[in-house]
């Protein structure tokens, strides 16, 4: 059975990973040319002559079968060249290059706060199942996943940056800050982000531990008279790694799409009002970066959620 | 209809009043409310006030007769863009399981790649290209929303395939359109009446967030998305207007969510039992 060596399946997975952003990218260039007419013309929209239109058909190449565009595209991409946008003209990279960074920022910041906050609460509720301590805490999350992100957004603004002014109401970044000031700036829109993706993974942690803790090898060692302390330790917490390790990539993921709705709130300068900017003003070749750098990093988290709990998981190493 | 009310938990009850009382107010309140959506009635951003309960928005018109009117616009878009998905995805799934091969297998596929990607994302791209209109906004979440319709259908759809009234049904050579109406959609139904909550709920959040982001319903019309950011400028003054109408939005969506959640345990326990 050499095929099923760990390595041999990380491969695996490793390569079906790759053919998924390749599934994925193919997705975000055919999106953007599904219209019904032209490119050039629905950027121009109303000033559409047919001299711009024609300008725009040829830097965008548009005489070319898309098959082609999508290769090259593809091929320049992978090699760091982004493109220039249609509405500004200037280098796509150097567009993004900062917004990445204080998009990262913020995500960062936010995981830093959600992670334990959802795990934690999570496991509190799978441990007191059925008692207050779940049925509040399951409550509340309910009502926080039904709540909109910028209905959530402008509740912390008013009472943080209006009512309290413990915090700015934008959130800007600049270089001269010194960390505790950046921290100070992006506390809101974190705080937001935080709370918006705790709710939905603390009730997948909490869903994860209970099915471990309702296994009967769980009931076994409960019969053997081992201490509550030695089930939750020994015999349930290893088993509930993978799914939690799992939910925190899954976490991440959440964060990365959550910045878009929060950064509006916000008005903070990162990658999500970068790509929503470029969607209203219709610059296709800024959507198809945004879109790719967005689609690609959600693929690689779920990837990595995927390999670690190959890795923490042995049972999984076995087709079933 | 007692007996069924009797089975849910005080939540559920609780969410479908609150439903129910939200849909009465946005169906008939417009008819009440002294105020059109549309006429400018006072100053801009007045707070609460005996004529003008909620206060008035970014151009004075009254905020109450807004939200009422806005909700409105959003229920109707997300229960179209929910019937569109279950459109898609249920003949999709049904045939899909019964039919397997290499239908089965394309289609399965093609939900995969869907679904490895974030919804807002893929919406923004699509959108991007197809342009703000209503047509494209329902086409668009809708096809994102029959993702998952499609995977529940079909997993639904398998069980009751292998089952043996099924097998019989085959053996008596009954034709597929007999079989899906007859013979399949009525044991899929309970288990997709609660999707049908659920993924109105999402596509209520989807178009408010796109039209929150400006990429969704279009002035002169407005949903409640729309709504919060039109009236974003007022928080900076410590006014709620930005918030009621997203507040709306979550009241409707913790309403349906409870509704959903009593629902899926009423059916554990109908599974428990058997």
């Amino acid at each position: 059975m050499a095929d099923n060596s760990i390595q041999a399946l990380v491969l695996k997975r490793l390569a079906s990973g790759l053919v998924t952003l390749l599934i994925v990218s193919l997705l975000v260039f055919v999106g953007t040319e599904i219209l019904p007419g032209d490119v050039a013309q629905a950027v121009l929209g109303q000033q559409a002559t047919p001299e711009a239109v024609q300008a725009i058909r040829d830097q965008l190449g548009l005489e070319r079968p898309a098959a082609v565009r999508y290769l090259e595209w593809l091929a320049d991409f992978a090699l760091g060249d982004l493109g220039t946008s249609l509405v500004s003209g200037r280098e796509i990279s150097e567009m993004i290059g900062q917004r990445l960074s204080n998009t990262f920022f913020l995500a960062a910041v936010a995981a830093v706060i959600a992670i334990p906050l959802s795990v934690g609460l999570g496991l509190l509720a799978a441990l007191y199942e059925g008692r207050p301590t779940d049925k509040g805490i399951s409550i509340l999350t309910l009502i926080f996943v039904s709540l909109p992100d910028f209905l959530l957004g402008y509740i912390l603004l008013l009472l943080g940056a209006v009512v309290l002014g413990w915090f700015p109401a934008l959130s800007k970044l600049s270089d001269s800050m010194t960390f505790w000031q950046q921290l100070n700036a992006v506390a809101l829109p974190c705080l937001t982000l935080a709370l918006v993706t705790s709710s939905h993974t603390m009730r997948l942690t909490r869903a994860a531990v209970l099915s471990v803790m309702h296994q009967p090898y769980v009931e076994m060692a409960a019969l053997k008279g081992a201490s509550r302390k030695r089930i939750i330790l020994r015999h349930a917490l290893p088993n509930a790694l993978s799914p939690i390790l799992n939910i925190v990539m899954l976490t991440l993921a959440f964060l990365v799409v959550g910045v878009v709705v929060v950064e509006a709130v916000f008005n903070y300068a990162g990658m999500g009002r970068l790509m929503i900017d470029a969607v209203s003003k219709r610059d296709m070749p800024l959507v198809q970066a945004c879109g790719l750098i967005f689609a690609s990093v959600y693929v690689l988290l779920n990837l990595t959620a995927d390999i670690l709990s190959l890795l923490t998981n042995p049972r999984r190493r076995r087709p079933k | 209809m007692s007996r069924f009310l009797s089975e849910l938990d005080v939540a559920a009850r609780l969410g479908l009043l609150i439903v129910l009382g939200f849909l009465a107010a946005v169906f008939v309140g417009p008819f009440i409310i002294p105020y059109s959506e549309v006429e400018i009635v006072g100053s801009v951003f007045s707070p609460p006030s005996l004529d003008h309960w909620l206060g008035t928005d970014n151009v004075g018109r009254d905020l109450l007769a807004r939200i009422l009117a806005g909700g409105q616009m959003t229920v109707i878009i997300s229960f179209l863009a929910t019937c569109g998905a279950f459109a898609i995805g249920v003949p999709l799934g049904i045939v899909s399981a019964i039919m397997g091969g290499w239908f089965d297998l394309i289609v399965t596929r093609i939900v995969d790649a869907l679904m490895a990607f974030p919804g807002l994302i893929l919406a923004l791209i699509m959108l991007s290209a197809l342009g703000t209109s209503l047509p494209a906004l329902l086409l668009v979440m809708s096809v994102l929303s029959s993702t998952i319709v499609f995977r529940l259908t079909r997993a639904v759809a398998a069980d009751v395939a292998a089952m043996e009234y099924i097998e019989i049904a085959r053996l008596r050579g009954e034709n597929m359109r007999w079989f899906l109406f007859k013979e399949v959609l009525p044991n899929v139904v309970p288990t997709l009446l609660t999707e049908f909550g659920l993924r109105f709920v999402y596509a209520a959040i989807l178009i408010s967030s796109l039209s929150f982001l400006g990429i969704g319903v279009q002035p002169p019309h407005a949903d409640l998305g729309g709504m919060v950011k039109e009236n974003s400028l007022a928080i900076t003054f410590g006014r709620m207007a930005p918030i009621l109408p997203a507040l709306a939005l979550a009241i409707l969506a913790i309403g349906i969510n409870l509704v959903v959640d009593g629902l899926l345990k009423r059916n554990a326990d109908l599974d428990l039992h058997k």
